[in-house]
């Protein structure tokens, strides 16, 4: 995200300020008219358990697509090539098809309102408390990463100053949460979620036949970048080189299962989503109907990159002034004519906004039901915890904006957080699948479970591969390795600690482990939810089936 | 467990969301005709500049035709299936509201 190239700066005209204008007018009506279904702080964290499936499942995916996804895909795309597919098709879609068949009945069926929620009715008080401080503290972070992302691009792209662009962006932000709460972000995620296809589809449309179609695309760049660019597994054998620095065990073990389960199925930021959903069958869709999209945003984002590499074909070298983040900003400087422009413009500012907006909502809702009503002022009327959500928003936002400026004194602090975050998912993950699926986990295994694991996970970084005592050739080679260290040491501790201490009462546990049942939880499917369409099964394995069949044509 | 069980299921039952959550499908529809309009219109009056830009392609005209379409079928979607408000329970608080 970071110096984007000068002399990116977009012709726009009068026409793509007032589709911006427009946006920004209806972002804040969203807000105020939400206001309306605010009554209770069920309805300000959890919309009152109550959105179609359709509508979370959209959230879910938009809540993800943020800054690093579309303009950092492209990126990866730009530098990786056809490799980028490795993040949607199997460092995705498992996890959340995982999610909604397998942990949502025990997420959504226990009734608990958060992702530490969970924990203390697994675990303990200590293993909810410091998950609950942990997630709260990484929120505001990734925040206020999204904001000063955002302030480049804007200013890269429209020439406003860092500052205006924070401040203004944080405040359209605060005001919408602040009134409507999360019925407000996932109205505004999914009305992004179309915005962000209108800017994608045209781009890429443009991207194509300006390098001469995907056989020019394709001829190009295997002229100047080699065969294994334009494949999913070229050159991944143990041993062998290749850009990523990743061979195919680390990126089935360490992306596909350790790091995109970490993400997809205990980060809270998404979990949210789902967790708003009316009833148990909405809440087990909500991933699924998302995993659907996901499976094809990827052209969305490699195709725009790949055309990067081509007209730019010494992008993000030092022989290029362009960075692979500018991939995208490029193409729209190249492309297109005022109004797509103006589309494409607003998608942009729209990804931020909901990225952080993701954060934000989650926050609030760990800080005030986790930490404030758990351990520091117990026991207050629910009007008092929904006034105190609402404060502690315009706290976390101010926060944020904080954060935003910090980050801008950081040259590097996008991939520093993104191994930060590998670093607190991946330990919550092996505590959470060790308490779902095994019985006799002890209560205090779970605290030094997370403890363990987030400790390996950055011994490996800090130590063994920035120490260089294992030679580790890149980023994201180190990061798929800390992931699988941090899930192995997690697991370890959790077993040794398992036998030295009392497992959890038996009857305590109902519904928060595999193969109990939540006591007095027979819901009756509602009218439809029987639709052959909307069959949990069918809809997850059937996304497994289809991102396995896109991998053919790029594994040969 | 069965605490918090209680304490959701009541705060669900008093919950004014699903009773007066307006239909982000209105939304959806009517900011995406608005844009549909606005950019095909750009479509319409689109400079030689803009097409040659635009590899040959007129795509302010397709964007907005598709943009439009979409806020139609979106506008469409919401006529035919009108939510059906949710009866109101027994169990709705009666503390005034705005």
């Amino acid at each position: 995200m970071h110096y984007l190239a000068e002399g990116l700066r977009l012709p726009t005209n009068g026409l793509d300020y007032t589709i911006l204008a427009i946006y920004f007018a209806v972002v804040l009506g969203i807000g105020f008219a939400a206001r309306a279904s605010v009554k209770t702080s069920l309805d300000f964290f959890l919309s009152g358990r109550s959105l179609p499936a359709w509508v979370t499942g959209l959230a879910f995916v938009a809540a993800n697509l943020g800054a690093t996804e579309i303009l950092g895909m492209a990126a990866t795309g730009a530098q990786y090539g056809v490799a980028v597919v490795h993040w949607y098709w199997i460092g995705a879609i498992p996890a959340m098809v995982f999610l909604g068949l397998v942990m949502m009945p025990f997420y959504y069926g226990s009734k608990v309102r958060s992702v530490p929620e969970f924990l203390l009715q697994r675990f303990d008080r200590s293993a909810h408390l410091l998950s609950s401080v942990l997630f709260a503290f990484a929120a505001i972070l990734i925040a206020g990463v999204n904001l000063y992302a955002l302030s480049i691009v804007v200013e890269a792209l429209l020439g406003w100053p860092q500052w205006v662009s924070i401040v203004v962006a944080g405040f359209f932000v605060l005001a919408y949460i602040t009134v409507g709460g999360l019925s407000s972000a996932i109205y505004n995620e999914v009305l992004q979620f179309f915005v962000i296809l209108a800017a994608l589809i045209p781009l890429t449309v443009l991207g194509l036949k300006r390098v001469g179609g995907w056989d020019g695309l394709t001829g190009s760049l295997e002229k100047s970048h080699g065969g294994d660019f334009l494949t999913a597994w070229g050159g991944t054998g143990i041993g062998d080189a290749n850009p990523l620095g990743a061979n195919w065990l680390t990126i089935i073990l360490g992306l596909g299962f350790v790091l995109s389960f970490g993400y997809w199925t205990t980060n809270f930021a998404e979990v949210q989503r789902a967790l708003s959903a009316k009833n148990l069958s909405a809440a087990k869709r909500t991933p699924l109907i998302a995993a659907f999209p996901k499976i094809f945003i990827v052209f969305l984002v490699m195709i725009p990159g790949l055309v990067a590499a081509v007209l730019v074909p010494k992008i993000g070298t030092a022989g290029s002034d362009l960075t692979y983040n500018d991939a995208i900003p490029l193409l729209m400087q190249e492309l297109l004519p005022n109004g797509v422009l103006g589309i494409a413009v607003t998608g942009l500012l729209a990804a931020f906004m909901a990225g952080m907006a993701a954060n934000v909502s989650s926050f609030n809702t760990v800080f005030t039901s986790d930490i404030w009503a758990k351990y520091v002022k117990p026991g207050r009327d629910d009007a008092y915890y929904l006034r105190f959500g609402r404060l502690i928003t315009a706290i976390g936002v101010l926060a944020s904006i904080g954060t935003a400026f910090i980050a801008a004194s950081f040259s590097n602090i996008m991939s520093y957080l993104q191994t930060l975050f590998s670093f607190f998912n991946v330990p919550m993950f092996v505590v959470f699948i060790i308490g779902m699926f095994w019985k006799r986990a002890s209560m205090k295994s779970g605290v030094w479970g997370l403890v363990a694991g987030t400790a390996a996970a950055m011994v490996n970084y800090f130590w063994i591969y920035k120490q260089g005592i294992i030679d580790i050739p890149s980023d994201q080679g180190a990061n798929f390795v800390s992931a699988i260290v941090g899930f192995a040491a997690g697991a370890v501790v959790m077993v040794v600690v398992t036998l030295f201490t009392a497992p959890k009462p038996e009857a305590e546990l109902a519904g928060l482990v595999y193969g109990t049942r939540s006591p007095g939880l027979e819901e009756p499917p509602a009218e439809g939810d029987d639709a052959w369409y909307r069959r949990p099964a069918l809809l997850g394995w059937g996304a497994i089936v289809i991102a396995a069949l896109c991998y053919v044509p790029y594994s040969f | 467990m069965s605490e918090l069980h209680r304490e959701v299921s009541d705060l669900e039952s008093k919950s004014a969301t699903a009773a007066r959550l307006f239909d982000i499908r209105r939304i959806i529809g009517g900011l995406f005709a608005v844009y549909g309009v606005i950019v095909t219109i750009a479509g319409i009056t689109a400079s030689d500049a803009d097409l040659e830009k635009a590899q040959d392609i007129n795509i302010n005209l397709w964007t907005g035709l598709a943009m439009l379409a979409l806020g139609l079928f979106f506008l469409a979607w919401l006529k035919l299936r009108p939510i059906v408000p949710p009866p109101a329970g027994p169990a709705q608080s009666t503390e005034p509201t705005e």
